[in-house]
Formats: C-alpha cells, structure tokens, sequence
C-alpha cells in the first residue's frame, strides 16, 4: 500500500431487489484513483455510473465489496463519521445543481462550512471568495430561481469547494447545460483541480470531458470495461464521437 | 498516515456541529415557511380554527363562571340550567377537533418531506447530521404551531367575549377574571405547540430515514 490512493475500491457490486427481480447495476469493481487525478467516468445510460457515485461517495453502500478513501474502509465508519467525511472530505456537483432554493447563492456556499465548524464571518468571507473565483461575484445575493442554469452549476461548484475537500464527485454536471455553458464548466473544474490539486471524478456522457480527464474509465454493465489515458483517446475520438451516437 | 481521519479532529468537527447550526435550522425553517406560505397558511389555519374553538370554549366556561358567581340574578336564572350536561359534550368535541387538527399537521408535514426528497439528500450530502434535520422539520411545524395557536387564543377569547357582551350586557367585563383567561390563553398556545411539535415527529423521522442517494437521483 505504498501508493497513496484517494480512492480504491475492491470488488464492488451493488443489486437493487425489485420484489421478484433484482438489479446488479454493479458487478465488481476495482479501481484506484491517485491524489490530484481527473477521471471521467463514462459509459452507456443505465450502465451504472450513478450507483458507483454513490457508492464512492459514501451516499449508499454497497451490496458487497469494500470502498476505501484516503485507505479508510468508509463501511466501518459510524454515522458521525460519515457526515464529517460528506462534509470535509468530499464535495458533491449534481445534474441538477441541488442548491437549497430558500437560500441566496452566498448562504448556500457557506453551508457547508458552517457544518464544518467555521464562524459565520469567516464562512462569509470565505464564500464570497468563492463565489468571485467561480465568475459570479456579483450575485451574491441571489436566490437559485434568479440565476441561469449555468450560475447555479456555478454555485454549486463554489458550494463543493468550501471545504477543500480532497476529491470532488461530479455526476453528468454538463447534463442540463448547452453546449458553451458546458464547456465552461468543464473549464472551471479543470483549473480548480490544477491550482487546488483535488481529485475529480465525473461521470458524463459529454466527450468534452475526455480533453481535461487524466484518464477516462468506461463503463459497461456495472463493469469497468476499459481504462485509457487521454492521450490514447485523442488519437480516435472520431472513432469515439461515433460509438457514442449509436 | 491518516490525518484527515485523525480521531480529535473528528470529535472537535462535530462538537461545533452542535450549536452553529441550530440557529441555521431556526433561520431555514423561517424562510420555508415563508416561501411556502401558501401552502403553510392552510396548516396554519387548520390549527388556528380547533384552537380558535378550544380558547372559545375556555372563554365562555369562564365568563359563565364568573357570572354565576357575580353576576346579576336575571343572568344566573338563565345560566343554570346549561351547565353540566353541555361540559361532556364539550369535551368530545373538543377532542375530536384537536384530533382532526394533528392529522392535517401530520398529513402537511409528510407532504412537505416527500416533495423535498433532494432537498433532504442534498443537506445530507454537505454533512448535515440526523438531528439537523429533524430539527429542521420540528421547527417549521412548530413556527406554524406558533402562529396558529396565538391567532386562536386571540380570536377565540375576542369572539365569545363579544358574543357574551351581546347576550349579558357589560357587566360581563366587570367580573371578567383576566388572569384566568390568560392562563387558559396559555394553555391554548401549549396545547397547539404540543400538537405542532407531536404531529411533526413522525414526518421528521421519516426525512432522517431517506437515503442521501436520492439527491443524485434525477428525473425532474
Ligand atoms: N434506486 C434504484 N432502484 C432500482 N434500480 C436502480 C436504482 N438505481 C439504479 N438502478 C438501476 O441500476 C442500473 C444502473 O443505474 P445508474 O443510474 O447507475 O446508471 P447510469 O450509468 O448513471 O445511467 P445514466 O447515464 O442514465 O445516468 C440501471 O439499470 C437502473 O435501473
Ligand atoms: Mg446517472
């Protein structure tokens, strides 16, 4: 174990029991991700990507196998444990942006670091850095339901951010976002996973991703079927381009 | 080497976890209230009218009361005879409405945590403990609870005493025991807050109970 993994998973399978058929959205996976990697995770709808999100991220656990962050087995941690861990170590992006509607883009940044402890000032200040380094330091103030969906990705970035967690989680973060928009964001997570060295794991049918990712893992069946670095990816993504359309 | 999991630095986290964020969940259970008022202001109402009913009761018992005991000779000849049989009725009824009262804070409340499922996920996810959430819940009812239950000790003190000026005439003011209609005031306003906080009990466990999974989760 001399390789300082962020995250490393043996043998994980997940099964959803639907009264007379189950589910295995996973079937045994194994992987290693360094400290300061961008990984996009990518495959085919339904083949599993949320589930394993999930499953990382301590949101939900799995059926067998075991998950490992920072070489901790996350199933022996109690339910403290597991907050501060979702709180500290951990930032989460969405689809679908999940800010808290009641709160201004400011006190939903500041949220988590009030989990962690922080003051309120501090918090305050610290957001609004945040807030300035995403592009939006002008809206402050604002509800979710007054910013575009772009902003509210932006938002929630700042929001995942707040307590420099090691890994950030990202599931299909481009999903509800046009194209420009998309690239914009994708650019924004590349340049804070450079300059602040955190680890990034995204899930995407967005082959816009494969031009930031590290490495690309592809998955098929609740299985990782490929691992490829991004070098060995730009030389086909024509080739890509195409597999995915069908 | 494991510092991030170092064992201090996990008690230190969530001791401060404790305090901060109650004022948090005091200042978000205001604001959901607000956003929803229209939705809050039908449990609200609920709440309002079985108290309005309560305090009414309390009120025309105690006017009753005093006029028996003070009142002129014309309005006690007229008072006697409805004293004691109406009192179990009284009871029932009574019952029956707070009953009624505490299934639509029941039936709100599990409205209010079904329709927030990724909201729940999403507090869960940024660290938010158990209790964090039930106490978010518990404090949204009890805010409603609250307003409910002071608008129905007010109306339902201002309503019989007008009715009974009308019937008896001022001296009804005269002999009017302020401190008794205070404390049964009183009485009203914890009665609805128990209701509030009881009906929300359940509501509450079943938000802690969903899965933070559930916020990733995407169909619109
Ligand atoms: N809560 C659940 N209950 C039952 N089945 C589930 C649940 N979550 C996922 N599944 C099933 O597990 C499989 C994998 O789903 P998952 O959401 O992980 O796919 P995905 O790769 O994220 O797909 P998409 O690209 O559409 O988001 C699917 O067959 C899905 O139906
Ligand atoms: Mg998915």
């Amino acid at each position: 174990m001399a390789e300082q993994n962020v995250v490393r998973t043996r043998g994980v399978k997940k099964a959803f029991d639907l009264g007379k058929v189950t589910v295995e959205a996973l079937r045994g996976i194994d992987l290693e991700i360094a400290k300061g990697e961008y990984i996009s995770i990518m495959g085919p709808s339904g083949s599993g990507k949320t589930t394993l999100f999930n499953v990382i991220g301590g949101l939900d656990k799995p059926t067998e196998g075991r998950v490992y962050i920072d070489e901790v087995d996350v199933a022996q941690l109690d339910a403290y444990e597991l907050a501060w861990l979702r709180c500290r170590k951990i930032g989460y992006i969405f689809q679908t942006f999940n800010l808290i509607p009641v709160m201004t883009a400011l006190e939903n940044i500041t949220l988590p670091m009030i989990f962690a402890g922080l003051s309120e000032d501090d918090a305050r200040d610290k957001g609004v850095e945040l807030l300035k380094s995403v592009g939006l330091g002008e809206r402050v103030h604002h509800k979710p339901n007054e910013l575009s969906g772009g902003q509210q990705q932006r938002v929630a970035i700042a929001r995942a951010f707040a307590n420099d967690p090691a890994i950030i989680l990202a599931d299909e973060p481009t999903g509800n976002l046009d194209l420009k928009t998309g690239k914009e964001i994708i650019g924004l997570l590349k340049e804070l996973n450079k300059e602040k060295g955190v680890t990034i794991i995204s899930a995407t049918h967005d082959l816009k991703m494969i031009d930031v990712s590290d490495r690309i893992f592809w998955i098929r069946d609740g299985k990782v079927e490929r691992i490829e670095r991004r070098a060995d990816v730009q030389l086909e993504v024509g080739t890509v381009e195409g597999k995915q359309a069908g | 080497m494991q510092e991030i999991f170092d064992e201090n630095v996990f008690k230190k986290g969530i001791g401060r976890q404790i305090n901060l964020p109650f004022l948090k969940a005091v200042s978000t259970a205001f604001k959901n209230i607000r956003v929803r008022f229209g939705r809050s202001f039908i449990t609200i109402g609920g709440i309002f009218f079985s108290l309005t009913f309560l305090m009414s009761t309390f009120t025309n018992n105690v006017i009753a009361q005093s006029l028996l005991a003070s009142g002129t000779d014309e309005v006690k000849f007229l008072l006697q005879p409805m004293a004691q049989e109406v009192q179990a009725r009284q009871v029932w009824l009574i019952s029956l409405s707070l009953l009624v009262c505490i299934i639509g804070i029941m039936n709100a409340m599990l409205t209010s945590v079904t329709e927030r499922y990724r909201e729940i996920g999403t507090w869960k996810c940024l660290g938010a403990l158990d209790r964090f959430i039930v106490e978010l819940f518990l404090l949204e009812s009890t805010f409603q609870g609250l307003i409910g239950s002071i608008g129905g000790a007010i109306l339902g003190f201002l309503f019989p005493l007008f009715v009974n000026i009308g019937k008896y005439g001022t001296q009804v003011i005269e002999v009017l025991p302020w401190l008794e209609i205070l404390k049964y005031g009183a009485i009203t306003i914890v009665i609805g807050l128990v209701l509030s906080i009881a009906g929300a009990i359940y509501p509450a466990y079943r938000a802690t109970q969903m899965v933070p999974a559930d916020a990733m989760r995407q169909e619109m």
